[in-house]
């Protein structure tokens, strides 16, 4: 195959029909009946030539009679026919999405749009290459979304099973409920936990974000000694396994909790909080570290300079001029410090007694023993807080980009 | 004197004074189950009615009786208890028990008298299998399938698991090898009183992996008994074994095309062990409350909302009706005659002693 160069103006096929659309469309119909025809209960080479036969067939017509956007609705139209007599309703959504596909193909390979994006002079292998990426880069964020997508429809299921029923398919409201929703905001199993989440995570941040931003303006003063070991030492939670922490935590929170209990008299309950609390402290703290000590690299230290030789005690200008221009950053730490403590399992199911049982906690022990569709409605309503919380944390970002491109030097 | 030797000094004799006047039962009890359709059952028949006699009294449940020995064994290490009465099956009793960390009871002592009057050891009779462990219910192992995908000759034996040209398709079975290998045994033509000689030998064992091979690459291994439900609710398996309340839950209350193979069901216990080293008002609790659990009509209510056979012979002739669904629960007993025909009585003396050798070996097969 030579390279030609390409004027999109003429639209002009740039290879033959013949040796270039119709056998690599051919190619991908084979590929989409190899895995269509497996669900319609055709076996795999059935799928595959009868793909590959309609797509060869849709190829010719498309490409000779009909223009682009009639032909495009023409093959998802004939696609979700056939779809539609193959498998009922759920037939009819594949065919769409097959057809859809088939019918954007086949104008992309025809018409010489591949080849948009690449300069002209491009070879072959540079154009096979930019489009590989393209797809890889598709895959990449298809992989990453889909599990995360499939559990929103689950969620609204009427059978207590992780199972996608045929009137769920046909889009039966008989087949939807939002009883699982109903189940976790009444049910005391689930409350109790959402309880002693909200009560361990926000007071671990608290104490992960004090003692995480002195440390990290205490480490960015160039005269502390020893300040990479420091560091290291206060980052490793984040490094060494979760559950090595884990274990350590276990043997140490317990001769804690036993002295809490008979030296201080406090109560079982509540040392058993502390423990949980203390342990979610330590995992929060690399989090604010990392994050204020990347704000602190743009703070300028001459105003702390500034605010001394105008009168101020440190503390005043750490309140009044540091901690303003590094506000973002703690934020954002500390949002990743809440969300390390709401999110976490390993340390928790150690460390915690049954009476600090943490959401995840439950979500893990009712995933182990009964498969409940309410774990999947508790996971939606996460999903949504952590797409929230990181909304804030990018919105803080861009903030804090804009002031720093205002502030002069 | 330092205000830390005060703290301390009033701190300690504040203690002693509360413990004087203290009550003699802690109000505060942790119990660990399995959670899921079974801890509803204890948390319904028993738990429930003696909150509502002791009102003072707040329950925290622990759903990792899953793990139970790890955990117990890394608390008795770090001398931290936090669970007060653990449900175990019986072969992990026998391991806690035999390490000490379970507390050995006085059963005619501390467990009430059946109704008929019969003492508690004759009521419990052979299922009472060492010191520590306080039986509640006699469940089984056994298969569920699909109605809809077994033609119009549903399975009638074990052996139709092994037969893949009646019923072709995906089958699950429990990632472990017991059951499995006895069955695998049986249906190739072991006599079930010699199941356990059979696979005491190396011939045995490599008899029951190639019987265990004509299926392998059909079989969907489980670890929760949720799976096996799930999967044949999905339609992904033909038939799969499990514990037969979790087959019950699934077919009674959740109204999917499955029916139960009883066929050579294996029979397992699970019930109550006291850790040891408790503090004495929370062991005083603990047994007030276990002698109320397991009393005869007690273990005959759990059998309405669970179909596991009572524990007790004085409880059998109390089990009646699902106590929503209204519906004659003896047909669901694994104890039920009809059910149990032909049962295999799964050996746990034997299988302590073959556990770890056949562990591996399994593991090793299954990696094959």
């Amino acid at each position: 195959m030579s390279s030609v160069a390409f004027n999109p103006e003429q639209g002009k096929p740039l290879h033959p029909f013949v040796t270039f659309t119709l056998p690599l469309v051919a190619v991908f119909g084979a590929l989409l009946g190899f895995i269509g025809g497996q669900a319609a209960g055709l076996g795999p080479l059935e799928g595959a030539i009868f793909g590959a036969v309609i797509a060869a067939v849709l190829a010719f017509v498309l490409t000779r009679f009909l223009p682009r956007k009639t032909g495009r609705w023409g093959a998802i139209a004939v696609c979700v026919a056939m779809g539609f007599f193959a498998g009922g309703f759920a037939g009819a959504v594949g065919g769409l999405i097959l057809g859809a596909l088939l019918g954007w193909a086949v104008y992309w390979l025809d018409t010489g749009d591949y080849r948009r994006g690449v300069p002209p002079y491009a070879t072959t292998g540079q154009v096979l290459w930019h489009n590989s990426f393209k797809f890889i880069c598709g895959a990449i964020f298809f992989f990453l979304i889909a599990p995360i997508i499939t559990i929103i429809p689950l969620s609204f299921n009427a059978q207590n099973f992780f199972t996608f029923t045929p009137e769920m398919l046909a889009l039966d409201p008989a087949g939807f409920s939002l009883k699982h929703y109903q189940d976790f905001f009444t049910n005391d199993a689930w409350l109790q936990p959402l309880k002693n989440s909200l009560i361990i995570a926000p007071f671990a941040t608290f104490i992960s974000v004090s003692l995480g931003t002195l440390a990290a303006i205490g480490l960015s003063q160039s005269h502390v000694p020893g300040r990479r070991a420091i560091m290291a030492v206060l980052i490793s939670p984040m490094i060494v396994p979760l559950i090595i922490s884990a274990t350590g935590m276990f043997f140490f929170y317990s001769q804690m909790g036993l002295f809490m209990e008979n030296y201080l008299g406090i109560s079982k309950s509540l040392s058993g909080y502390i423990k949980v609390i203390l342990a979610h402290a330590a995992l929060g703290v690399p989090f604010v570290i990392i994050t204020v000590t990347a704000t602190l690299v743009s703070f300028d230290q001459s105003l702390t300079r500034a605010a001394a030789n105008m009168g101020a005690n440190p503390v005043t200008t750490f309140f009044k001029v540091q901690m303003p221009l590094i506000l973002p950053g703690v934020i954002s730490g500390g949002l990743f410090a809440f969300i390390t403590s709401f999110d976490e399992v390993v340390v928790v199911l150690f460390v915690g007694a049954a009476a600090q049982k943490t959401l995840p906690w439950q979500m893990f022990t009712g995933l182990r023993e009964q498969i409940s569709p309410t774990i999947l409605a508790v996971a939606t309503i996460l999903v949504i807080i952590s797409i929230a919380l990181l909304t804030v944390v990018e919105l803080l970002r861009r903030r804090s980009e804009r002031l720093r491109g205002m502030s002069p030097g | 004197m330092t205000l830390k030797t005060t703290l301390i000094a009033t701190t300690a004799f504040s203690l002693v004074a509360t413990g004087a006047f203290a009550q003699d039962m802690s109000n505060d009890m942790t119990i660990v189950s399995w959670g899921g359709a079974y801890q509803d059952s204890q948390l319904k028949a028993y738990v429930e009615p003696y909150l509502e006699a002791h009102p003072e009294v707040n329950v925290t449940w622990d759903e990792s009786s899953a793990e139970a020995v790890a955990k117990l064994r890394a608390m008795n290490e770090a001398n931290n208890i936090t669970w007060d009465l653990v449900d175990v099956v019986a072969s992990d009793a026998l391991r806690l028990c035999d390490e000490g960390i379970a507390k050995e009871l006085d059963f005619d002592e501390v467990l009430a008298p059946g109704d008929d009057g019969s003492t508690p050891t004759d009521d419990f009779g052979n299922l009472l299998i060492n010191d520590c462990f306080v039986p509640q219910i006699v469940y089984s192992t056994t298969f569920g399938y699909r109605t809809d995908m077994v033609g119009d000759t549903p399975p009638t034996t074990v052996c139709d698991v092994f037969d893949l040209e009646k019923y072709p398709g995906k089958r699950a079975l429990q990632r472990r090898p017991i059951d499995n290998m006895e069955w695998a045994l049986y249906c190739d033509g072991v006599a079930k009183e010699d199941l356990y000689d059979v696979l005491g030998t190396d011939e045995g064992q490599q008899q029951a992996f190639a019987k265990l091979d004509t299926i392998k690459d059909q079989v969907v291994w489980w670890t929760a008994g949720a799976e096996t439900p799930q999967l044949l609710a999905d339609g992904e398996v033909v038939m799969g074994s499990t514990f037969n309340g979790r087959l019950f839950s699934a077919i009674v209350e959740q109204d999917q095309p499955i029916e139960m193979l009883w066929d050579m069901q294996s029979f397992d216990l699970d019930g109550w062990i006291v850790p040891e080293g408790l503090a004495p008002e929370k062991e005083a609790r603990v047994m007030d409350f276990l002698k109320f659990a397991t009393d005869t009509q007690r273990l005959a209510d759990q059998a309405a909302y669970i179909s596991y056979g009572p524990a007790r012979k004085s409880s059998a002739p109390l089990v009646g009706q699902h106590a929503s669904l209204g519906i004659d629960m003896a047909p669901f007993m694994p104890t039920d005659p009809a059910n149990a025909t032909n049962v295999h009585n799964y050996d746990y003396g034997w299988w302590a002693d073959y556990r770890d050798d056949l562990d591996a070996k399994f593991q090793a097969w299954l990696a094959q």
